[in-house]
Formats: structure tokens, sequence, C-alpha cells
């Protein structure tokens, strides 16, 4: 089984607010990220998918073709975008590391059609991240 | 759905840190020979990186597998605290029985983390320098 990752880069404001939560609650659990306007990050978004090369082109799958799928599906969605209003796939949820990860996971598994989706890593600051795959995968 | 997948956060913390590698099963040459410099009888230091990975269920009404301020404290508390701006040999009692090498340190981390009550700990790397990382994932079990 070969891996190959692929990075792209995109910007984001978002914020943290349970409505559920008093004002003091929400600032409790969520301090600065709970601030009303916001505020943003530039996220890097790691795509490995996992595979045999085939033997005619070498190619796990096409790097153009998951350039493509990143593109569409989560440059053009999330790329200065207020996560909060602007991503419906997130509404009702907060919209931290964790959560935008599964988010990213399921709007990319069923696209990748050579290979397999192995593993997604969303990392929101360089010491901050949240990682995917499914149970059982190992993450490593 | 949810249940099929692993979600894992990621975090990486800093300390630095003195150490010297020398074996008291090892004469001095052995010890010369094995560890070279890192032999030095003074000890020497790095800025450690140490990254851990936890998972677990992400609770709905926080969007978290753990709360970062939790987190962060436990390991400030268990890991920076007590090697920050220590000698590792004389410092960390783990380290007066056994040699300080990066594989052992990062075992030790792990050790240490692992009954981080909010999250199940998958999964330690110490990076010693910028060249040099080192994982732990605890034993099969």
């Amino acid at each position: 089984m070969v891996y190959l990752t692929r990075k792209i880069e995109f910007s984001a404001s978002h914020l943290y607010h349970n409505p559920a939560f008093t004002a003091e609650e929400n600032q409790r659990v969520f301090g600065k990220c709970n601030n009303p306007h916001g505020h943003g990050h530039n996220y890097t978004l790691e795509v490995t998918v996992a595979g045999e090369p085939d033997p005619a082109t070498g190619m796990v799958l096409d790097l153009k073709e998951l350039k493509e799928i990143l593109e569409r599906e989560i440059t053009q969605r999330m790329d200065h975008r207020f996560l909060n209003y602007e991503v419906p796939e997130l509404k009702g949820q907060i919209p931290t590391c964790e959560n935008i990860v599964r988010v990213i996971w399921n709007l990319l598994e069923p696209r990748i059609h050579q290979g397999k989706l192995h593993r997604v890593r969303l990392y929101e600051t360089p010491d901050l991240f949240a990682e995917c795959c499914r149970n059982g995968a190992n993450l490593a | 759905m949810s249940d099929a997948l692993k979600i894992a956060l990621g975090r990486r913390y800093r300390f630095a840190a003195s150490h010297r590698l020398h074996s008291e099963r090892l004469s001095a040459e052995q010890n010369a020979r094995v560890y070279g410099k890192c032999n030095s009888p003074y000890g020497h230091g790095h800025n450690y990186v140490v990254e851990i990975r936890v998972s677990g269920k992400i609770d709905p009404a926080t969007g978290m597998i753990a709360n970062l301020a939790d987190l962060d404290a436990f390991v400030e508390r268990e890991v920076i605290e007590p090697f920050d701006h220590k000698s590792l040999n004389e410092d960390v009692p783990a380290f007066r029985e056994i040699v300080p090498t990066t594989e052992n340190v990062c075992k030790e981390v792990f050790q240490r983390l692992k009954h981080f009550p909010k999250a199940r700990l998958e999964h330690v790397r110490v990076e010693e320098t910028s060249n040099n990382a080192f994982e732990y994932a605890g034993e099969e079990t």
C-alpha cells in the first residue's frame, strides 16, 4: 500500500458559541473563541489517499483530479468564508477543528474513486490540528 | 456515521532541557564510543517539541473532544513544568535510572500523559531537533 498526501491551505473565520449555554457558560467554555464578531485562521489541510499504484500510470490516483476535488469541495466552500454562517454542512455545529475535519472527511470520501481516503488532517495553527480516519485504520 | 470514524486532536508543545547520554552499564570507553559528543560530562541541551494526539467522541455541546484549556493545563503540569529548563538527568527522577535518550523521553512523556481523564492518548512524538523525531503509541494490548 502506498500513501499519497496532498496539502492545501484556506483562510476562514469562525466563532464558538452554543445558544443553549448562558453568556457566562459560553465565555467560560470557549474563552476568546466566543468573541461575537469571530476571528480567523490560515488552515492547512493534508489529505492522504491509500492505494496501489496503477501499473499503467504508476499513480495511486491522478493528482490533478485530487487537486480539482479539493478545489471544488473544500476551497470553494470554505476559503474566505465565515464558517458558522456560510458553510451549510457546519450549520448547528460548533466549527471546531474536530467538527470541520469530520465535515471535510464526509465531503471527500465519496469523491475519491481511485484508492481510498485514508486520513484527513486539518491544522488550525501549526500547533493545533485534528485528524480523521476510518475506525480501525492506522492513524500513524 | 460518526462512530465509523475516528477523530483525534493534535497539539504541539515545547520545552528546553539539557541531558547527558551516559550508561552505567558501559565502560568509559564504551560510553564515549556509543554516545560520542552526547557523552560530554557536563551535558548539553535541546529545544524539544512534544506532539500529542488524543482521540474520543466529539461533545456536541462544545464541538470538542477535549477542551484545549484542560489538555494544555494537564500537559503543562505533567510534562512542561517538570521538564522545561531542567536537566533531565538530574531533575527528572525517571532518568536517574535510565538514559535520557529521546526514545526514553518519548516513552516517559507517554507514561505521564496516558492518564489524561478526558480523552484517550493515542500517540506521542518528541522532536529533539528539527532533524530527529521519535514516536511512541504505547504497547499493544
